[in-house]
C-alpha cells in the first residue's frame, strides 16, 4: 500500500468478497440442492438447507442408493478416476524426469532430434486428433482397458521442460563432486537430483493430478464398457436421461464429490499448484 | 551447453528416452500422420474402400456453410470467454493487490475452479440455468426474459460462454496478480506524491507495464476457449440447439466419431493443428521477448 485510504481499502474488501460469493455461488446452490427431496425443486430452487442433511452423500457414497440409469456404483467410479489420475501422474513425471536427465547430462546422438520430437507433442492435443489416436488404439486393442485410457496421456512436452530448464541450473561443481566421490549416472540421479526437484515434482503433481483427474473425451473415445467409467463420465450419463426425472439433488451431490478431490489437491498445495501453473506456461 | 558436465555412458541416455519418445512416436506422430493422411482420402464409413482426392475435402470444408458457421461460433464463443476472463480477472486482481493483510486467504477463495473438470462444471451452472428449475434462471425471468437455452441459441450461447468464463477467471487472477505485484512501488509512491490516486495509477502505470502478460493470457484464453471447452459444450447444450454451440472441436468430434464422416473430420483435424501449432508459436515468441514479473 502506497497511501492510507482506509475507505478505499474497504471498498477493496467488499468487492474482492462479493466476487468470492459470485465464484462460489454455483457451489452453494448445488449443495444446498442435495439436503432437499427432488421434488422440491418444483416449486422453485430452494437458497437455503432442507432437512435431508447429508444422507444423500452418504446414500450414494455407501452404494445404498443408484441412479436410474447408472449401473456402476459411485465409489467405482471415484475409484477409476483415482487410478487414472494417480497413473498419469506418476507415468508422466517418471518419464518425463527421465527424458529430461538423458538430455542434459548426457550426449547421444540424435539428442537434439529426440528434443525436437518431444516439443512437438505441445501442437498435438488429444481434441485435434481424435479419431486417428482412436483408430491407434483400436489397433493396439487397448479399448476398454486402464492401459489406454493412462499411457497416450503421459507424454508430455511441458513437464520435460520444465525439468530440463531446472537441470540446467544445477551447478556443476555438485556434478563434479559427485564423479570425484565415485558416484555414477543412476547414483547421481538417485541421491542427488531427485531431492533437489523435489519441489518441482510437487509442482508437477498438482497440475497433472488435476489434468488427469479432469479428463473427460479421451475416456468418452475410447471406454464403452461401464466398468471404466470415470466419475466425470458418470456425471455426463446422469445427466442424460432422456425421458424420466433428472435426479438433480443426486447429481448435485455426484458433482461436488467429483470436484473435490482435485480442489483439495490445489487448496491443500496452494504453493505448488501456483509454482506448477507459472513455470509450465513459460 | 557445452559448458555442461556429461556422463559417458552411451546407451543410458537411450535407455532414459526411450519410454517418452515411443509413447509420442504411437500416440502423437502415428495419428497424426494418419489424420494428415487421411485428409487426402475419401473413405466410407465402414473403411473398406478409401481413394485419394487430394484436397477435395479441404475444399468441400471451406464451401460448407456448417464448418463456416463453426469457425465463425468458436470465434463469437472465444472472444467472449477471453474478453469477459480476463476482464473480471484483472478487476479482481488490482483490488487484491491493493490489500496488505489477507490478500493470501481472498487467493485461496478464488483459485479453486481452475481444478473444477469442465464437465463438472457445465453440470453445476446447467442446474442454475435449467428453465424450468434453475435460480439464475427464474432471476432473469423475474426481469421478463423468457429464458430458454433449449429453444433459443442465443441464451445457450450465453450460457456456455459464462460457464467458460467462471472456470477460466482463477487462472488469469493468477497471473495478473503476479504482474501487478511486481510493477515497481517506487513508481506508484512517485505517483502518489504528484496527487493521483489508486484508479488513476492502476491506469497510468500497472496496466501499461503488465500489457506482455495481458497478451499472453490472450493467447492462452483463446487455447482454452478452443480446445478446453469440449466437456462444457457436452454437458450442457450438445452443440445445440441446431448448431449454435457447435465449436470446431465438438464438430470434428460429432463428424467423425457420431457421424463418421473419417474425411471430413481428418481435414478438419489438420486444421485445427495448424491453428495449435500458430498459436504455439505465438505464445513462444512471447516468451523470447521475457518480461520481468
Amino acid at each position: 500500500m502506497v497511501e492510507r485510504r482506509p475507505l478505499f481499502s474497504l471498498f477493496c474488501h467488499i468487492i474482492l468478497i462479493l466476487g468470492i460469493l459470485s465464484i462460489a455461488f454455483p457451489v452453494w446452490v448445488a449443495l444446498v440442492a442435495t439436503t432437499h427431496e427432488n421434488t422440491a425443486f418444483a416449486t422453485g430452487t430452494p437458497l437455503w438447507f432442507g432437512d435431508l442433511g447429508f444422507s444423500v452423500f452418504s446414500d450414494l457414497l455407501s452404494n445404498q442408493s443408484t441412479f436410474n440409469n447408472s449401473q456402476l456404483p459411485i465409489t467405482q467410479m471415484l475409484f477409476n478416476s483415482m487410478v487414472m489420475a494417480l497413473c498419469i501422474t506418476v507415468g508422466k513425471l517418471t518419464i518425463s524426469i527421465m527424458s529430461a536427465y538423458a538430455v542434459v547430462f548426457f550426449r547421444f546422438p540424435g539428442r537434439m532430434f529426440a528434443f525436437w520430437i518431444i516439443f512437438f507433442t505441445l501442437m498435438l492435443p488429444v481434441e485435434v486428433r481424435i479419431i486417428p489416436t482412436f483408430e491407434v488404439i483400436t489397433n493396439l486393442n487397448m479399448l476398454n482397458s486402464f492401459s489406454g485410457l493412462t499411457i497416450p496421456l503421459i507424454a508430455s512436452a511441458t513437464a520435460t521442460f520444465l525439468f530440463r530448464q531446472f537441470f540446467l541450473t544445477v551447478p556443476k561443481e555438485l556434478f563434479e563432486a559427485a564423479r570425484i566421490d565415485g558416484a555414477g549416472p543412476i547414483r547421481f540421479f538417485i541421491d542427488i537430483l531427485l531431492p533437489l526437484s523435489r519441489t518441482n515434482i510437487a509442482a508437477l503433481f498438482v497440475i497433472t493430478f488435476i489434468y488427469g483427474w479432469n479428463q473427460y473425451l479421451w475416456p468418452l473415445l475410447i471406454t464403452t464398457d461401464v466398468q471404466y467409467y470415470t466419475i466425470v463420465m458418470g456425471i455426463k450419463q446422469m445427466l442424460g436421461v432422456v425421458d424420466g426425472l433428472i435426479e438433480w439433488n443426486k447429481i448435485m451431490a455426484t458433482t461436488i464429490i467429483a470436484m473435490l478431490p482435485p480442489v483439495i489437491v490445489v487448496i491443500a498445495m496452494q504453493k505448488a499448484f501456483v509454482k506448477g501453473l507459472v513455470d509450465s506456461e513459460k | 551447453m557445452s559448458s555442461q558436465a556429461v556422463f559417458k555412458n552411451k546407451w543410458l541416455p537411450v535407455a532414459l528416452i526411450s519410454p517418452q519418445l515411443l509413447i509420442t512416436a504411437v500416440f502423437f506422430l502415428w495419428p497424426a500422420g494418419q489424420a494428415i493422411f487421411q485428409s487426402f482420402q475419401l473413405e466410407d464409413p465402414f473403411g473398406l474402400n478409401h481413394e485419394f482426392v487430394g484436397l477435395e475435402n479441404f475444399i468441400h470444408l471451406y464451401n460448407d456453410s456448417n464448418y463456416l458457421n463453426s469457425l465463425f461460433t468458436t470465434l463469437k464463443f472465444s472472444i467472449s470467454v477471453a474478453f469477459l476472463a480476463m476482464i473480471s480477472a484483472l478487476i479482481l486482481s488490482a483490488f487484491a493487490e491493493h490489500i496488505v493483510r489477507g490478500s493470501m486467504f481472498y487467493r485461496t477463495f478464488l483459485i479453486w475452479p481452475y481444478a473444477v473438470a469442465p464437465l463438472v462444471a457445465g453440470s453445476l451452472w446447467l442446474f442454475l440455468f435449467d428453465p424450468t428449475i434453475g435460480v439464475v434462471a427464474e432471476l432473469l425471468q423475474w426481469f421478463g426474459v423468457n429464458w430458454n437455452p433449449t429453444l433459443n441459441s442465443a441464451h445457450a450461447m450465453w450460457m456456455v460462454i459464462i460457464t467458460s468464463t467462471w472456470k477460466q477467471i482463477s487462472y488469469n487472477f493468477l497471473f495478473f496478480l503476479a504482474a501487478l505485484q511486481s510493477v515497481p512501488k517506487s513508481l506508484h509512491e512517485a505517483a502518489a506524491i504528484d496527487g493521483s490516486g489508486p484508479v488513476k495509477r492502476f491506469i497510468t502505470i500497472s496496466f501499461p507495464l503488465i500489457s506482455p502478460t495481458s497478451f499472453f493470457l490472450l493467447v492462452i484464453n483463446f487455447v482454452y476457449a478452443f480446445f478446453d471447452t469440449f466437456g462444457i459444450i457436452h454437458a450442457m447444450t450438445q452443440g445445440g440447439p441446431g448448431r449454435s454451440t457447435s465449436t470446431l472441436v465438438y464438430k470434428v468430434y460429432n463428424d467423425g466419431f457420431i457421424g463418421l464422416n473419417l474425411g471430413s473430420s481428418a481435414a478438419q483435424s489438420v486444421i485445427l493443428m495448424i491453428m495449435v501449432a500458430l498459436l504455439t508459436v505465438f505464445q513462444f515468441k512471447y516468451i523470447e521477448k521475457k518480461v520481468a514479473y
